[in-house]
């Protein structure tokens, strides 16, 4: 009789990899119309039981039912068949088609082989009039903005009558605005009758939109709550396994003289003709915490790559310390007091294939410290990553000696953030330090941005995650297709005051120097 | 190919290596006996199989794995004096691989070494050391080129090493033919000057291993590539310069993130890869076992391909790459020494040939070998990971044999 009741029932899941459990007895049931959020840290099993459901991979031991019939769910298209659809993370659109092309592939009407786009063309106006997700169908995939590619794969699923819903952590992309539409828009589709499965890590947009909540931590299922029962504290502590602290607690703070300034910055795009710096001033001082931030794709990326020298600008000055570095090499940066967290941790912030104390000496390897005569000193680095996994708390399984690609992300964070922080750097980039990690690294990571600051240091971060950028920063720079259009205090500002300017939909010229127009 | 494949060819620790290689030559050499068998088989058809079995033991299996030692001392003479120019290109590819990149070109780099090395001595008349580096630095220059290229145009370093090796070889034909009145050329026996009766003193000294193994052509060139072999393992390993380079081949951005300047690093490695086949070519002409045959030599060295062979079947490592070169030199003197009447030498390519194959597997051989334990700290969110690189690994053996 209970089984009426869940549209979706995964009983008692369990899924190794070699080595891990990855999940263990866990069991999910999910209620016909109900949204669910299924929340943990990295690490917790949450993609890989969401995998499971999508077919992607096959559990060892357990029982999936829908409505209450046990099914066997061995390929996405079994899946799909069950009414089971998915919004993955990384978009699975093709560029170049267009976005009715994208919505109907691998469903397209035919006959005689032939697509009936006119067919096509007609559902997908209709599902997007009666959901309010707007679309352009002939727009090219490249062309339209992340929204509008969410939406896409949204239509994807309602255009193959899905009943069942996944979303895999839908809103990192989003602005605050998009957010609430997108959260409206999960509203309505459980109005139909329509279940959803929300993966997310924001506990606060749990708190919103979410009927109940499951957590996972470390493969095994921590349990299943009502949310108008729980709190985002009970939530947390559920998730990491120990009461966290949320709110960075921090002094306000003096600012000292400027250490970074930056005038009149370009910097050309890879990806387009147009510039993806346009002529940006801002200055970072001592002792303080400037947020840059903006959503993706408005030319963070580059502007950080200009001032590190991974790329070259093409007008512009950037000073560190009074000492012009326009033109200075990466190593000259570095010396000269610029340490550098990296976004993409795998691309640039880590050789994969290095052990961990190869990795803490990425760039101090030719120190005299650590080398003699062009020979590295093995006990010397060996003492130093010793000591810095000490201090840091850098877990692996073999310490020093552990080969980076076998550590977890959030490690793997922790190892870059301690490298940059004792290179004793007198300006940090920090550039989403805390992407893809749990409740309680982040803490950690903040933590240790704020006792740099509080030590005097200037440090600029780049983040797309709005709680961070209000709650870390003493000061904030909105950056919008490239220009900077607006700087607020955090302490009188709000998240949709700043998600306005993210937009574009505001701007407003910057205090300082009035570059920005 | 994949960009983020080569790395992993040189990765590998220890026993783990060893392990793997020799699973692979155990198959290799099994697949070899089955062959033998089914060959002796074809030739008498409807003999009992303890003949088959004996046959292909006694003319085929057994002066293959024999090698050398089959016909001491010559052979041992033999075996040694090949495996020297196979250990400069097994390096020459390994030494790449550890550093992200895959120089199929060890072929043009040799003969333009064999080129250097003979100008030095017939041209210049040089002493046999300064031929030596005559050679490295003639393949250097040619290594350097696609380094150049993959550096500042980001062309692909396999495809234009593997047009220079053409380009290299009918230059190299051409410049020593001279139209048949070319000053390296000997038109009467239709090949280069012979080193040994005309300018003696390019010769490498055999320091009385010649007479120890009957054969003059056995020198120290087998000592000084196994020292070099010997340097090359420090620098990889102990450096900074080594740690540059490898860095630059597992991950270039990293590199470029860690103020190395990526593309002198490219161009560094070729450079060197480059430098020690034409070392290769060196220890081999200036051995005098054969002259150039400009007319003749319309296909690139083997050794220049062999060496990949080499550097995969020892997981890249020099110390490694030494033991593999002994042993692909001992196999194919093991194979020139069966009964021709029943098996041809080729048998020896054959099973080289599988067991270069199977070494694309060994890193599936290594992942198996090493079990389960190995990922215990991967985060069980990126289970795709667990899929073996043995699909990477398997093309450069495929385009080794092109």
């Amino acid at each position: 009789m209970a089984d009426a009741e869940y549209v979706i029932e995964m009983l008692n899941i369990t899924k190794e990899f070699p080595g891990i459990k990855a999940n263990d007895n866990v069991t999910l049931q999910l209620k016909k119309g109900e949204i669910h959020a299924l929340l943990g840290e990295n690490g917790a099993g949450k993609s890989t039981l969401m995998s499971v459901l999508f077919g992607l991979y096959q559990a060892e031991e357990g029982v999936i039912k829908k409505n209450g019939e046990p099914v066997r769910i061995l390929n996405p298209n079994d899946a799909n068949a069950l009414s089971i659809g998915m919004v993955h993370q990384h978009f699975k659109l093709v560029e170049c088609f267009s976005v009715l092309d994208n919505i109907i592939l691998g469903a397209e009407p035919a006959r005689l082989g032939v697509i009936q786009r006119h067919e096509a063309r007609e559902k997908v106006l209709q599902l997007s009039k009666k959901y309010a997700l707007r679309v352009e169908p002939d727009a090219l995939i490249e062309d339209i903005s992340v929204g509008m590619q969410q939406r896409v794969e949204i239509l994807k699923m309602l255009y193959r009558d899905n009943e069942i819903l996944i979303f895999d952590e839908p809103t990192a992309v989003l602005t605050p605005q998009e957010i609430k539409e997108l959260m409206e828009i999960m509203r309505g589709f459980t109005r139909e009758g329509k279940s959803i499965l929300f993966i997310t890590h924001k506990l606060q947009e749990i708190m919103d939109v979410s009927d109940r909540v499951t957590v996972l931590r470390r493969g095994k299922c921590v349990g299943t709550v009502n949310t108008s029962e729980t709190t985002v504290e009970a939530l947390s502590a559920m998730m990491v396994g120990r009461p966290v602290n949320l709110k960075v607690e921090k002094a306000d703070t003096k600012p000292g003289g400027v250490v970074l300034g930056v005038a009149n910055l370009t910097v050309p795009s890879r990806l387009h003709k147009n510039n993806a710096v346009k002529n940006i001033s801002f200055n970072v001082r001592a002792g303080e915490i400037v947020c840059l931030a903006g959503i993706e794709g408005n030319g963070q990326n580059e502007l950080i790559y200009a001032l590190s020298g991974l790329e070259k600008q093409s007008a512009g000055t950037i000073t560190l310390c009074g000492r012009d570095i326009s033109t200075a090499s990466i190593r000259e940066r570095s010396r000269c007091g610029m340490s550098h967290i990296p976004a993409d941790r795998h691309k640039y912030g880590l050789v994969l294939d290095y052990t961990l104390e190869q990795n803490m000496v990425l760039q101090r390897y030719r120190e005299p410290e650590f080398q003699k005569n062009g020979f590295i000193q093995f006990d010397t680095v060996r003492k130093y990553s010793d000591r810095l996994i000490a201090q840091y708390d850098v877990r692996s399984g073999q310490g020093s000696s552990t080969v980076v690609r076998a550590m977890s992300g959030g490690n793997q964070q922790k190892a870059i953030v301690a490298r940059e922080i004792d290179k004793n750097p007198e300006l940090l980039v920090a550039v989403q330090p805390t992407r893809g990690l749990d409740v309680g690294a982040i803490e950690y990571i903040h933590r240790q941005l704020v006792a740099q600051r509080d030590a005097g240091k200037a440090i600029l971060l780049v983040s797309l995650e709005l709680d961070e950028v209000m709650n870390v920063s003493d000061r904030i720079l909105v950056m919008y297709e490239g220009e900077l259009v607006g700087e607020f205090d955090p302490r009188t500002t709000t998240t949709d005051e700043l998600g306005l300017y993210m937009a574009g939909a505001k701007r407003r010229a910057l205090e300082e120097k009035g570059d920005a127009t | 190919m994949k960009k983020t494949k080569s790395p992993r060819l040189g990765g590998g620790n220890g026993l783990l290596t060893i392990g793997a290689s020799f699973v692979c030559i155990l198959i290799g050499l099994a697949f070899g006996f089955l062959f033998l068998m089914a060959l002796s088989w074809i030739n008498n058809p409807g003999s009992s199989f303890g003949f088959i079995v004996s046959r292909a033991w006694r003319y085929g299996f057994k002066p293959i794995i024999m090698g050398g030692f089959y016909l001491p001392p010559i052979s041992i003479g033999q075996e040694i004096a090949a495996a020297a120019p196979l250990i400069m290109t097994g390096l020459s590819v390994g030494f790449a691989f550890k550093t992200g990149l895959f120089n199929i070109g060890a072929a043009g780099q040799y003969t333009l070494g064999a080129f250097g090395a003979l100008y030095c001595a017939i041209i210049l008349g040089l002493p046999w050391w300064a031929c030596l580096i005559g050679a490295s630095l003639f393949g250097a220059a040619w290594g350097a080129i696609p380094g150049i290229f993959k550096a500042y145009l980001n062309i692909h370093e396999v495809i234009s090493s593997i047009m220079f090796n053409w380009i290299g070889l009918y230059a190299v034909n051409t410049i020593m033919y001279g139209g048949g009145t070319g000053p390296m050329y000997d038109a009467s026996k239709t090949k280069t000057w012979n080193l040994r009766s005309l300018y003696p003193d390019s010769v490498i000294p055999d320091l009385g291993l010649g007479v120890f193994f009957k054969n003059r052509s056995t020198t120290i060139a087998i000592f000084l590539a196994i020292a070099v072999a010997l340097v090359i393992a420090v620098v990889i390993s102990r450096t900074t310069f080594g740690y540059e380079l490898r860095a630059c081949g597992y991950n270039r951005s990293a590199a470029k993130y860690a103020g190395i300047s990526e593309k002198k690093s490219i161009i560094l490695s070729m450079l060197i890869s480059g430098a020690l086949a034409g070392f290769g070519a060196g220890l081999y002409y200036l051995s005098a076992v054969a002259e150039w045959r400009p007319m003749e030599s319309t296909a690139l060295p083997a050794v220049g391909f062999n060496g990949i062979a080499v550097a995969l079947l020892a997981s890249s490592n020099p110390i490694g790459i030494i033991f593999s070169a002994l042993f692909i030199s001992h196999i194919t003197i093991g194979g020139s020494l069966m009964n021709s009447q029943y098996f041809p030498p080729e048998i020896a390519d054959i099973i080289s040939g599988i067991i270069i194959y199977l070494c694309a597997f060994a890193l599936l051989f290594q992942t198996m070998l090493s079990g389960r334990g190995r990922k215990k700290n991967a985060p069980p969110e990126s289970p795709p990971a667990s899929e073996p690189p043995a699909e990477d690994g398997e093309v450069p053996g495929k385009e080794a044999n092109e």
